[in-house]
């Protein structure tokens, strides 16, 4: 069953076009992904998710509901991490969770009942009465998370969950993100970290400049966009020509002082190389999302 | 019709006590220092003003200065407690500590967040209006039973007060220009409310652009009709003023905070 299903979605802000006409449908108890640089319309498209931004023209609906409508029904639905940091800081860790809890109309003891296994499951129970300025980015994150949990919602909208976290944190959070899956929970995802969509996503789609420019399993993504494997040389002019005489390589890519080569049989393709372009090395790796989001996405540096 | 959006009447419900109970926690949470300011700055002005300037001006309508003086400090705390919780206080929660965004991510809409933080600065206002009426009330300076009522009508005073700041939040791009209603606008009113001195020694043209203009010279007659237990029926003409400039500001900063807030 389709949890949300969104057809010519756009929102504009004054003369900018945020979310151009898209549609995408999110299945139930899956991870579904929103990659895409920065203004590529991935924050805008949670946000009327959300139901705190309506929507310029379009059509929306959550869990069978109109956004435009049943925004209150929609939103007790809903677990929401944002992308900004909002924790009370007039607040301690706890009590975050107890005031958020008041808003879904969750009577005290049930609040202090989940509000204490959330802490456990987030490896926060030792920091409970610790005031929100003490918190490490992420613990912070992680309490986000705890905060997203407390209406045992049905859909968890997560906007960059993990940025600005070391690897240990990171870890912990996609651990207790497959966690929150298995037990059947719909995750919406935002990111920028193309391994945190390839380990957790089911399927994702590619925004930028508010149009979708993919969608698919990561793996299809790869294979469809980039094939299999990637081969890496060093780049010189000799070289480059050889390449564009050799039937076998369709897809090849300069970037500064490299040659990239995407292809599914990187055995000839290394072999060509070496044998007829005069290329002294050559290595192959795996093809990564990263290779097909920067292929559609292009490499000009977003601000 | 433009500027119509401005008049549409907000939906506000029952949760609206919710975001009301959040900023009443996290004020208890720091009670000493919030309630200090409220008791020590009456004493100050009264022994100042009250005893000392006092000895040298004349009673005024047949009351001595101190006893002109107290119920106008009063009014001012009603003033100053709400509208500044609603400017700084209500800024920073929006803009710093994004807790209003937080807040609408659950089934409460911008509306309720803001009615809210009406209804806490109306409180806040209470709050202090009753710790300064014992104040005053200690000095032996109240000599009517109708002060009592000083404390319910501080909650309407208060979400006066609180509306107009609420409407200078939705305004100001940064915390900084809260700075110029403050002092543009708080306290010129404060000296030409009828507060210091009486509004009769001012010219004709002032006292009427007051009684038109500024809600504090209301509120301020109000308070000194009651804890001097002396009225007229200027003041029901006031009371109606209060009333109605109350429901405007309400529902006009509630629009303008969701215009600023919801794109």
């Amino acid at each position: 069953m389709d949890i949300i299903i969104a057809d010519h979605l756009t929102k504009n802000f004054d003369d900018l076009v945020a979310v151009n006409d898209i549609a995408f449908r999110v299945r139930e108890g899956e991870c579904f992904g929103f990659l895409g640089p920065n203004g590529a319309g991935k924050t805008t498209t949670m946000r009327m998710i959300q139901c705190v931004s309506p929507l310029t023209s379009g059509k929306l609906v959550v869990a069978g509901l109109g956004v435009e409508k049943d925004e209150r029904r929609i939103k007790y639905l809903l677990g929401v991490s944002p992308q900004e940091t909002n924790l009370d800081p007039d607040l301690t860790v706890r009590e975050n969770l107890i005031i958020y809890s008041r808003y879904f109309d969750i009577s005290r003891e049930e609040a202090e009942r989940r509000a204490d296994e959330l802490l456990v499951f987030f490896q926060l129970e030792a920091k409970r009465d610790t005031g929100i300025d003490k918190l490490s980015g992420g613990m912070k994150r992680r309490l986000l998370l705890a905060r997203a949990l407390i209406n045992s919602p049905k859909i968890l909208i997560l906007d960059e969950p993990t940025v600005g976290l070391d690897p240990q944190a990171r870890h912990l959070i996609w651990e207790q993100l497959k966690r929150l899956k298995s037990q059947g929970s719909t995750i919406i995802l935002t990111t920028h970290y193309m391994e945190e969509a390839e380990r957790l996503c089911d399927r994702l789609v590619i925004m930028d400049n508010g149009k979708i420019l993919a969608e698919g399993s990561p793996k299809e993504l790869i294979l469809k966009g980039v094939g299999e494997n990637v081969v890496e040389a060093k780049n010189d002019p000799a070289a480059i020509s050889c390449l564009r005489g050799n039937p076998k390589v369709q897809n090849f890519e300069v970037l500064g002082e490299t040659i990239l080569i995407s292809t599914s049989e990187p055995q000839q393709v290394i072999g060509s190389l070496l044998q007829t372009c005069g290329v002294t090395a050559a290595s192959v790796r795996k093809a990564t999302l990263e290779d097909v989001f920067l292929k559609l996405t292009g490499r000009t540096l977003r601000e | 019709m433009k500027g119509a959006w401005l008049f549409r009447v907000p939906k506000v419900g029952r949760r609206t006590w919710k975001v009301w109970r959040r900023d009443g926690k996290t004020f208890m949470k720091t009670y000493r220092s919030n309630f200090i300011p409220p008791l020590i700055e009456p004493i100050l002005y009264l022994v100042a003003f009250g005893v000392g300037l006092g000895l040298f001006v004349s009673p005024i309508g047949g009351v001595s200065y101190i006893k002109f003086l107290a119920p106008a400090l009063i009014a001012i705390s009603m003033m100053n407690a709400a509208f500044f919780e609603c400017t700084f206080g209500s800024f920073v929660r929006m803009y710093y500590q994004k807790t209003f965004d937080a807040i609408i991510a659950t089934p409460l809409n911008i509306d309720e967040v803001i009615m809210g933080e009406l209804l806490w600065g109306a409180t806040k206002s209470t709050i202090y209006t009753t710790i300064v009426l014992g104040v005053v009330a200690a000095f032996g300076l109240v000599t009517s039973a109708f002060a009592i009522l000083v404390i319910p009508f501080s909650f309407l005073a208060g979400l006066l007060f609180g509306g107009l700041g609420m409407i200078f939040t939705a305004l100001s791009p940064k915390i900084d220009t809260l700075s110029y209603p403050t002092s543009l606008y708080i306290t010129p009113m404060m000296l030409i409310s009828g507060t210091f001195f009486p509004i009769s020694a001012l010219p004709l043209l002032i006292q009427q652009f007051s009684y038109a203009l500024l809600p504090l010279i209301h509120v301020v007659d109000i308070t000194r009709a009651l804890t001097l237990g002396d009225f007229d029926a200027n003041l029901l003409f006031s009371l109606a003023w209060i009333i109605a400039g109350t429901v405007l500001v309400v529902i006009v900063s509630i629009n303008m905070m969701r215009r600023r807030l919801i794109v």
